[in-house]
């Protein structure tokens, strides 16, 4: 019967690009795709959208040939078409760009697009052939990048590029990106959708994988939304909204705005003076920051990745020693010392909610109820007298945070690692929130963490704000800290370009400034 | 790669990989022209059949005991000390120090003083390369190697120059006084019964005084100590701050220190403990049964730790069982070597085989499992 069907509409409509029918896949007990079925027109946009975990990765990996499917097949311009390795995949016309670059660093562009494309043992005839399509693709699409530059010293967005620019070198008729924004500016977001616009104009079909409704709602042309392994729905963008798109996605209602009460800032929290750090290599990562928060506000340093924002923050969670100086509460603290280290900013009133915290903030063998007495080891309450820590006393403690912040599931023996993102940093918050700091650091608090458990964690931010104490927001997420900053710090190559009100700023603005454009003129 | 569920990796993984090492065992035998079931019965009979032979069985493993947890707690801190060996050397020095030039009352109050006198010495050996490793980051194997070497000549150097009693050829301490000497099996109350000489008729054999006679066992009450110190390492590791920051430390160097946990302290409180543990070996080698110090003192019983260790999970439970079935092969090895024609040299094929299987292999062992453990298709 599905051969009949087959035939039937490979003689009648245009077939699509992509058709994926029924596809399933299982990790061991974990079933990571469940029967779906996608179809994807020829030149179009077709975003796919769900949480993390939802199984859009291993859909993605499926068709790149680097997983097989349970069941299912796979339909390339109407034709079934197997995929066992990547090799298949190029060879049907696909190319994927991944989150993280897959890119020679010390390679030249044109040495990057032609490894693994090579015709033969000798490459000069394959660069100069590369060169002329490059110049050719450059010009047709606004991929322009310096065909002889080193990918080191690229920007980001353009190693992006070099990435695409690989993929259509190999002749590539569908183009699939894996969260390709997260890691751009503005900008270079605004300037990759007018490329992906004009390959789609050439009749290039394109699948954009992101968690970012805004991206969505902008540039696709149809959204699958994904849930626990399965396609929940597929939609024209045109015809949906993001709040339809987000409930779809989490399965319930959620609040995309975060809800909170004009500011009242009281008593200067944290001043920050001239704070300078270098890194081993005795580049200068910090420049002279300067900075003040007050209690019951939240300052958010915006800025793209890499612009010293790591460094502050670990200067200021006693990981990290600096020159300058910083004062909290009033009183100088130590950025060389013996009181230097996460112990002493602790006692200080300064809790730390790290960037990574599969790499700072949580020892991933350790269990839950481990990690809750993580940093804070020492406190009291922990131990039974001087040398036992009481394991029951931070066990109890483990539950009652796992109830008062959700943490699923509940079980304080399981290890970090095996809970997802999100509950990872709902432990994490917790242990932070919990101790009722003066100041709060905070990294990158939803990175990677589902939509239902940001709005929760957005939440427990403003409540502590609420409470009177200070926050240091941390984000790429231009959004998140549109929507949660008091007022806006951007930060670009180790420096703070400028202060914003996000009542009164734009994206806009916001994003010359991440870029080091100074002069509200540019705007 | 399938996870195994706890107890098939606890259980099931070390006794597969025994397995696997006495079948290559047996085909080496069998290579030889020896009878595999022969060996494997003199060994059994050697070690583990009589008192006599548990009395030799847990001496060896008292050692290795120590020599394992010492190598335990520092791998838990991410430290690979290959220096006990060294460590136990030193400590064997302590001992020797303490024993030879304190006037002691009783066996007892030397025992303490011993103890204290071999985690020093074994902790203060351990401390150099833990300095080096923590303010220096040279590496604390490449460190811990090297002064295995120095202890080594440095016991020579002491004892043929300075412990060497007048007029011995040999390179060995003078005899501790006698008041030192740590009760054995057969000289402790309730276990001594067990190793009762008979006479043919089965009647209790008699000194010339008219007194029971014993079969000498060189186990002594260290063994005791070593469980004792099984019982301390768990409480260090699982249950006070120390351990907590030893094992964060170990499990990630980044973390530990966002949590404020000083790398350079653990690094040197930890080998500290690790080499006090070594060194304390030489309460049962060096007090308990040679009653002197020797050239040599440890008898590679620090590299065994390793194998120990590794066998036993970094677990003390682990390391008190692994550190029995050393011993029952280094006696059983011994048997062999009186009772058959094997070369005494297969032992260290057994051992040999043993910590392959179980330290280096195990990853194998745990794969081929896996297939069985694989969770049904929906």
């Amino acid at each position: 019967m599905a051969g009949a069907n087959e035939t039937g509409r490979q003689a009648s409509a245009a077939p699509f690009a992509i058709e994926l029918k029924g596809i399933s896949k299982a990790f061991g007990p974990v079933q990571a795709n469940k029967d779906i079925s996608i179809q994807v027109a020829k030149g179009s946009i077709h975003g796919i959208i769900g949480e993390n975990g939802a199984g859009k990765s291993t859909l993605m990996s499926i068709l790149y040939g680097f997983y097989k499917a349970d069941s299912g097949e796979i339909l390339i311009n109407g034709r079934v078409t197997p995929i066992p390795d990547s090799q298949s995949a190029i060879r049907a016309g696909i190319g994927m760009v991944f989150q993280h670059f897959k890119l020679v660093q010390n390679f030249s562009v044109l040495e990057n697009i032609i490894l693994g494309a090579e015709d033969g043992a000798m490459l000069a005839p394959s660069l100069s052939k590369a060169r002329k399509v490059l110049d050719d693709l450059s010009r047709e699409y606004e991929l322009d990048v310096d065909p002889d530059a080193l990918i080191e010293d690229l920007s980001v967005g353009h190693q992006q590029r070099v990435e695409i620019l690989k993929a259509l070198y190999r002749q590539a008729e569908i183009l699939i990106l894996d969260e390709p924004t997260g890691v751009l500016t503005p900008a270079e977001a605004d300037h990759l959708f007018r490329i992906l616009r004009g390959l789609k104009d050439q009749g290039k079909t394109i699948i954009l994988i992101t968690h970012k409704l805004r991206e969505i709602m902008e540039i696709t042309d149809t959204v699958s939304v994904m849930r626990r392994g399965q396609m929940t729905a597929t939609v024209k963008t045109a015809e949906t909204s993001p709040e339809q798109l987000a409930e779809l996605m989490v399965g319930r209602k959620v609040l995309l705005q975060v809800e909170k009460a004009p500011a009242q800032p009281g008593r200067t929290i944290l001043e920050v003076e001239n704070l300078r750090v270098k890194d081993d290599q005795g580049v200068e990562r910090l420049k002279g920051i300067s900075l003040t928060i007050r209690a019951g506000e939240i300052l958010g340093i915006a800025g793209v990745a890499g612009n010293g924002q790591s460094e502050l923050l670990e200067v200021l969670g006693g990981i990290a020693r600096a020159t300058g100086s910083v004062r909290m509460n009033g009183q100088p603290l130590d950025l060389t010392g013996r009181h230097s280290d996460g112990q002493s900013r602790r006692a200080d009133g300064i809790a730390h909610v790290p960037e990574d915290r599969q790499v700072l903030g949580l020892i991933m063998d350790f269990t839950a109820w481990e990690n809750v007495a993580f940093g804070y080891h020492h406190a009291p309450e922990f131990q039974k007298n001087a040398l036992i820590m009481d394991n029951a006393a931070i066990r109890a403690d483990c539950e009652a945070k796992m109830a008062t912040f959700d943490v699923r599931p509940p079980i304080p023996t399981l290890a970090a690692k095996n809970f997802s993102g999100g509950n990872q940093q709902k432990i994490v918050v917790a242990r932070e929130i919990e101790r009722n700091p003066d100041l709060l650091l905070v990294g990158q608090p939803t990175r990677g963490v589902d939509i239902g458990a940001i709005e929760f964690i957005h939440k427990q931010i403003v409540a502590l704000r609420d409470a009177g104490k200070a926050v240091l927001l941390v984000s790429v997420e231009l959004d998140e800290i549109m929507s949660l900053s008091d007022r806006i710090a951007v930060m670009f190559d180790g420096r703070i370009m400028g202060e914003r009100d996000p009542e009164t700023t734009n994206e806009r603005e916001l994003g010359l400034l991440m870029a080091g454009i100074t002069g509200g003129d540019a705007a | 790669m399938t996870k195994l569920p706890t107890w098939a990796d606890v259980v099931l993984v070390p006794l597969i990989s025994l397995l696997l090492a006495a079948l290559v065992s047996a085909l080496v035998l069998l290579a030889i022209g020896q009878s595999p079931v022969e060996a494997l019965s003199v060994m059994v009979k050697g070690a583990i059949m009589s008192p006599y032979g548990w009395g030799y069985t847990l001496y060896y493993a008292t050692s290795f005991i120590f020599t394992g947890l010492s190598v335990t707690v520092a791998y838990h801190a991410g430290l690979f000390n290959i220096g006990s060996e060294g460590q136990a050397q030193l400590g064997g020095l302590g001992v020797a120090l303490c024993c030879l030039f304190l006037p002691w009352p009783h066996w007892s109050l030397a025992l303490l003083g011993a103890m204290a006198a071999a985690a020093l010495f074994g902790a203060a050996w351990a401390a150099v390369p833990a300095y080096l490793q923590a303010r220096r980051g040279s590496h604390i194997v490449i460190t811990t190697i090297m002064f295995n070497y120095i202890a080594a000549a440095l016991m020579i150097y002491l004892l043929v120059d300075f412990l060497r009693p007048q007029g011995s050829m040999d390179p060995a301490s003078a005899r501790f006084p006698a008041v030192v000497s740590l009760p054995k099996f057969h000289e402790l109350p309730l276990i001594g019964d067990f190793f009762l000489r008979y006479t043919p008729d089965g009647q209790v054999r008699l000194n010339p005084q008219g007194l029971p006679m014993y079969q000498k066992v060189p186990a002594n009450i260290s063994f005791f100590l070593a469980i004792l110190a099984c019982i301390g390492t768990w409480i260090l590791l699982w249950h006070t701050r120390l351990g907590y920051m030893i094992r964060a430390f170990g499990k990630s160097e980044k973390a530990a220190r966002y949590a404020g946990i000083s790398a350079v302290k653990i690094t040197m409180i930890t080998m500290l403990i690790s080499g006090a543990l070594a060194g304390m070996m030489a309460i049962n080698n060096v007090m308990g049964q040679a009653e002197r110090l020797l050239q040599n003192s440890a008898e590679g019983a620090g590299f065994i730790g390793i194998a120990v260790a590794l066998m036993g999970r970094n677990h003390p439970i682990g390391v008190f069982l692994a550190a029995i079935l050393f011993g029952f092969l280094y006696q059983g090895g011994a048997a062999l070597g009186l009772e058959t024609t094997i070369p005494i040299e297969l032992r260290i094929v057994v051992q040999g085989l043993v910590i392959l299987f179980t330290g280096a292999l195990d990853q194998m062992v745990r794969m081929m499992l896996g297939v069985f453990f694989r969770p049904r298709q929906a």
